[in-house]
């Protein structure tokens, strides 16, 4: 198979995948994906239901391997190091890999502040504490735009809030521990068009700081919000591309057919 | 037109006969407590929980020994039987499918069915005919042995009621394994597992069987762990097959505070769920 050509890619990505091949016990989900993922670039991946987009994405911060048989061969780097290299602790890898699933989760237990924190307290005695913890509150809800309609509730149980704020403070909860990516998988698929519409405003603000990568299978949501496309099928890497050109003029018949809307 | 009628008519019976059955399973525990309070509610006073019992042909007189002894009893089999059972319940419920789990899954259940008579007489083989003496210790063992299995088995199914969802938003942020099991899983089920804590010391308090060669009973005032030590089962036990009428009365009235302390546990239980389940919104 020739792989795909991207000559618009710059020397060195923040995140990059080589050959990555995901499986769940002999099924192959993910086959050879060389992709690279950008600082202030927001990647989304397209694809249909199936074709190993989520199993791709959780092979980036090591999330794949938590299922009982599922393994990951190839190589992820992250500033230039194999994340997948012997000895490298995949806990590390989470703390600069960060990550937002298909539906709010926020710790039922906790209360606002607790869940935005939720990342920090693990750091034991170098955890922020006092007014420096407050900042960080504020400043990953601030971040994830919705400091203003919280703040004079902190301390309630995060299960109040509606679903679209269970997601941004999901995000909040991400941002807290400073990750150099970010990842999206389905964020909005569990959400109303108003809460969608904003994650989707706040997608943009997270590209100032960070790379994004984000999953979806509305193909809309792809081309709102972001930089490039990459398009996926069966596990395979058909084509990835600056955003506009892959919707406007896909290389690929297969890509056309998916985003001219005669499959998936 | 025949056939609608047969089948509202079997409607009608089904629905009076499940009526009926739900009544009659409600029906001894009234029973039982109508009869207790008619039998022993007079000779329940103040002086009862802060006397110790008379000898026989005195009026008046306590059971407060028995109270306390009950009480140090469910402390014993408490601290041993909840720490071991939630742990091996957060490993059951984390370790689903591994051969470990399955024996010990099984060997809790069997556990759970073993007559509490044959529990009682295990541990007076291993602990008190080796040391020679009856003994409170002895006692709250072998009903934190009968809480074990309990507490295992409500522990793991209220941990399965955890969303996987939230585990993975844990090790997402970079949660140790363990970290995510302590601070996010068990803290989610807390209030389910206390739930089931209570119901396995209600269950436990009443027991008689485990204690008879184990705890034995004291007539004396005794909280020395290293010796025998009262209880209300016991106590009551004793009493009711006296000959004597003012121990007769004595025994309902033990009886009667008994269930009242279960009865209190258990409603403690249901608020505690209702806490849990009330809240939530998923």
């Amino acid at each position: 198979m020739i792989q795909p050509v991207d000559e618009d890619a710059p020397e060195r990505p923040r995140l990059a995948t080589r050959e990555l091949s995901a499986f769940f016990g002999r099924s192959r989900v993910v086959s050879n994906v060389t992709l690279g993922f950008r600082d202030q670039e927001v990647t989304a991946i397209i694809g249909p239901s199936g074709c190993g987009k989520s199993t791709l994405l959780r092979c980036l911060n090591r999330m794949h391997e938590t299922v009982p048989g599922a393994s990951a061969t190839g190589i992820v780097t992250l500033d230039g190091t194999d994340i997948y290299a012997a000895g490298v602790d995949p806990i590390a890898v989470r703390r600069h890999v960060g990550m937002v699933f298909q539906r709010p989760t926020p710790f039922p237990t906790m209360s606002i502040r607790d869940n935005v924190t939720a990342g920090l307290k693990i750091l034991g005695r170098h955890a922020p504490r006092g007014a420096d913890a407050e900042d960080v509150v504020e400043g990953a809800l601030r971040h994830a735009a919705l400091w203003d309609e919280v703040k004079d509730r902190l301390g309630e149980s995060a299960i109040a809030l509606s679903g679209g704020q269970q997601q941004r403070l999901c995000i909040a909860r991400a941002l807290a521990i400073r990750p150099q990516v970010i990842l999206l998988d389905e964020p909005t698929a569990s959400l109303d068009p108003l809460s969608t519409q904003k994650v989707e405003e706040l997608v943009y603000q997270l590209k100032q700081d960070i790379a994004v990568v984000i999953v979806t299978h509305n193909m809309q949501q792809a081309a709102r919000v972001s930089d490039r496309t990459a398009f996926l099928l069966m596990g395979d890497l058909v084509e990835t591309a600056p955003t506009n050109t892959l919707f406007t003029a896909p290389r690929d018949p297969r890509t056309e057919a998916y985003i001219t809307g005669r499959f998936g | 037109m025949s056939a609608l009628r047969r089948r509202k008519a079997g409607n009608i019976v089904m629905l009076s006969l499940t009526y009926v059955a739900s009544v009659l399973a409600t029906l001894p525990l009234l029973f039982i407590l109508f009869h207790l309070l008619q039998k022993g509610a007079s000779t329940v006073s103040p002086d009862f929980f802060t006397h110790m019992p008379r000898p026989v042909g005195e009026a008046g007189g306590g059971m407060s020994n028995a109270i306390v002894g009950t009480l140090i009893l469910i402390g014993i089999a408490g601290a041993i039987g909840l720490p071991v059972g939630i742990g091996a319940g957060l490993y059951l419920a984390e370790k689903r499918t591994g051969a470990l789990a399955m024996t010990v899954r099984f060997l809790s259940d069997v556990l759970n069915g073993l007559p509490s008579i044959v529990l009682g007489i295990f541990a007076w083989q291993f602990l008190v005919r080796p040391f020679g003496n009856f003994s409170a210790l002895a006692g709250g063992i072998a009903l934190g042995a009968m809480m074990i299995p309990l507490v295992t088995r409500t522990t793991e199914e209220m941990i399965r009621l955890v969303p996987n969802s939230l585990r993975e938003a844990a090790l997402a942020l970079g949660y140790p394994r363990w970290r995510t099991s302590l601070s996010v899983i068990l803290r989610t089920a807390l209030p389910g597992i206390v739930t089931g804590a209570l119901v396995a010391i209600a269950r436990i308090a009443g027991e008689t069987a485990p204690l008879l060669f184990t705890a034995f009973g004291n007539q004396f005032w005794s909280t020395a762990l290293r010796e025998p030590i009262a209880a209300l089962p016991l106590q009551i036990f004793a009493y009711a097959i006296s000959p004597y009428d003012e121990w007769h009365a004595q025994a309902w009235a033990g009886a009667l505070v008994l269930i009242v302390i279960v009865l209190v546990i258990s409603l403690a239980a249901r608020h505690v769920t209702r806490a849990r389940f009330g809240s939530s919104t998923d």
